[in-house]
């Protein structure tokens, strides 16, 4: 679980690799946009199984930190922010202009920051449950902030929305500077999930999910590490959320804290397997193209959300361990064919 | 009552679940350096008592002592830390982790730690040590679950010595354990109570409690009925009546 495999950095090199040389072999916009939104999941699923996956915590309401990251990039870009105008206004326009275009992107490790520093308080309320409770207690926390979207008018402009400038990229190649940002975020979460997977976070993470009471009994702050990665989580949700504002140019409370976000953030991590490095990324592969497809197929009658339904149901009856653990298991009883499982017989006392 | 050599002190201590009083005004001392027992028929309120001196459970009313110092809020974090720690009845250990991993959650761990590797070289080394004494040392990188029912009580017990502590509790170390284990599990406590660890053990193997413990402390309904060297609770007509009679 914590072992260093030598490949793995050759590993996480081709894949990035070749997600990254994505948009230069395929260059459709239909392609490249299906691209930067599974990139999206990926990236969430990615954040959600930093927390979730590890600690064993099911949170459902990650979306609401998508929402802020997504709200807060478009405040501070928007000329038609609410905001503006009021005392917090420092500009005619808006709190800062997009400049070439990239500078959005550029403002994201600080939405991360701001959003991670704002989700202690809120995690730390959520924590004080458990299991299927705090599972509520989140999806409850999701709803609260679609709430707040919807009303905070002074804020998110309500239902009417809030308009983010359009950048100037070239037309041909639109979509690339979304694509890579969502790149960016997606492997600083990789690597993130990875570096906490080895260290010592990483493991108490894992004691908690297995026997948190036995974890407290051997010292383990549970409740400042599940904080702590519950903060990283949130701010690279909302890291995505801001690209996502950005490349959409107009958002809506409705679509900013969304279940279906939520929802898709979460099966890839089951279907790829949750607690591993790349089993999210490899869940949203197949999932976001998958569902795209459907929603195209299936879209009209909104019957691909029934579709989307039966693949989470499959996953769980076929696959409860999602695909990596899946394929562990298989390769070890593959590898000890025949051999009995060697559990060494009791020990006598050598002295 | 001697307070001055007390490593863990209770006052009183009383706990109710609803109607039934699991413990009841129960004050003990476990004398620093000694191997304390406590027994007591099923029921009778020793582990409730455990949870409570280590902070898994709240008392309604008493006090705890550690080291001379008022335990508040009994927290098993901090208890830790002060050199506190305990064992569960049912071998309480992480499956899905290997023996090496078990053994380094168990590290003190300052909030830096967070970004140290998982297993550093100090503890590996340290945890390496104690497996050797435990006899797990080549099943070091075996997940634990793998491990036989004995082997996760020694894997525990093990666990819970990587903080060096002063006071361990152990629940049941021999209970559904082999005979050879039982010898095994003994033999270790022997050894860590001549380099001065304090023990405070629950157990029902009396062969093993009259010839390990320096004092046994027994319960019934909850309420310490005998306190005093093992001779001298092995004839004490409350403590027989409360094992043989009704």
């Amino acid at each position: 679980m914590t072992a260093i495999r030598p490949f793995g950095l050759v590993r996480g090199l081709v894949i990035v690799g070749a997600l990254a040389a994505f948009p230069f072999v395929f260059n459709e916009h239909w392609l490249v946009n299906i691209g930067v939104f599974t990139l999206m999941y990926a990236a969430l699923a990615t954040a959600w199984n930093m927390f979730a996956g590890y600690s064993g915590y099911i949170s459902l309401g990650h979306v609401a930190f998508f929402g802020i990251g997504a709200y807060t990039v478009a405040n501070t870009f928007s000329v038609s922010s609410p905001l503006r105008g009021s005392a917090y206004s420092f500009t005619s326009h808006a709190f800062m202009s997009i400049g070439s275009g990239y500078r959005p992107f550029y403002v994201l490790p600080l939405v991360g920051l701001a959003v991670a520093l704002l989700s202690v308080p809120i995690g730390w309320v959520a924590l004080r449950t458990r299991a299927i409770t705090f599972a509520i207690v989140t999806l409850t926390l999701l709803f609260v902030f679609q709430n707040l979207a919807f009303n905070l008018r002074g804020v998110t402009n309500g239902s009417s929305g809030l308009s983010v400038p359009t950048p100037n990229f070239p037309v041909e190649t639109y979509e690339r500077p979304f694509y890579f940002a969502m790149l960016g975020v997606l492997v600083l979460g990789l690597l993130l999930s990875w570096h906490i997977g080895r260290n010592k976070l990483g493991l108490m993470l894992f004691a908690i999910r297995e026997d948190e009471e036995k974890a407290r009994g051997l010292g383990v702050r549970t409740t400042g590490v599940k904080l702590v990665t519950f903060a990283l989580s949130a701010g690279l949700t909302a890291m995505a959320g801001g690209v996502w504002a950005y490349y959409l140019t107009y958002i809506y409370p409705q679509f900013a804290v969304d279940p279906l976000v939520m929802i898709g953030s979460v099966v890839p991590v089951f279907l790829g397997g949750r607690g591993t490095l790349w089993g999210p990324v490899l869940g949203a592969l197949i999932l976001v193209p998958a569902q795209q497809y459907m929603a195209y197929r299936l879209g009209a009658s909104e019957l691909y959300l029934v579709g989307y339904a039966a693949v989470f149901v499959v996953i769980l009856l076929v696959l409860p361990r999602g695909i990596l653990p899946s394929l562990g298991d298989a390769y070890e009883r593959w590898r000890y064919r025949g051999a009995r499982v060697t559990v060494q017989p009791e020990e006598v006392p050598a002295a | 009552m001697t307070a001055a050599a007390a490593l863990l002190e209770s006052d009183a201590l009383t706990k109710r679940f609803g109607g039934v009083t699991a413990v009841e005004e129960c004050s003990l001392a476990v004398q620093s350096g000694s191997i304390t027992a406590l027994i007591g028929p099923n029921g009778s309120g020793k582990t409730t008592l455990f949870n409570l001196l280590t902070g898994y459970d709240f008392a309604d009313s008493g006090a705890v002592r550690f080291d001379g110092r008022a335990v508040r809020r009994p927290n098993p974090i901090a208890l830790y830390r002060a050199g506190l720690t305990r064992t569960f009845q049912q071998a309480r250990i992480f499956p899905q982790l290997s023996l090496i991993e078990n053994m380094t959650v168990a590290v003190h761990q300052p909030w830096r730690a967070i970004v140290y590797p998982a297993v550093r070289r100090a503890d590996r080394e340290r945890a390496h040590e104690l497996l050797e004494e435990f006899g797990l040392a080549r099943l070091v990188e075996e997940r634990a679950g793998r491990l036989s029912y004995g082997q996760k009580k020694l894997l525990e017990f093990a666990t819970v010595l990587m903080s060096k502590p002063r006071l361990v509790l152990l629940d049941e170390p021999t209970a559904g354990v082999n005979p050879v284990m039982v010898e095994k599990i003994e033999e270790r406590i022997r050894a860590l109570h001549a380099r001065g660890l304090t023990l405070l053990v629950v157990e029902h193997n009396m062969p093993l409690v009259m010839g390990l413990c320096d004092r046994v402390i027994v319960l019934d309904h909850g309420r310490k009925i005998a306190d005093g060297p093992p001779a001298e609770v092995q004839h004490d007509p409350a403590v027989l009546d409360a094992y043989l009679g009704t």
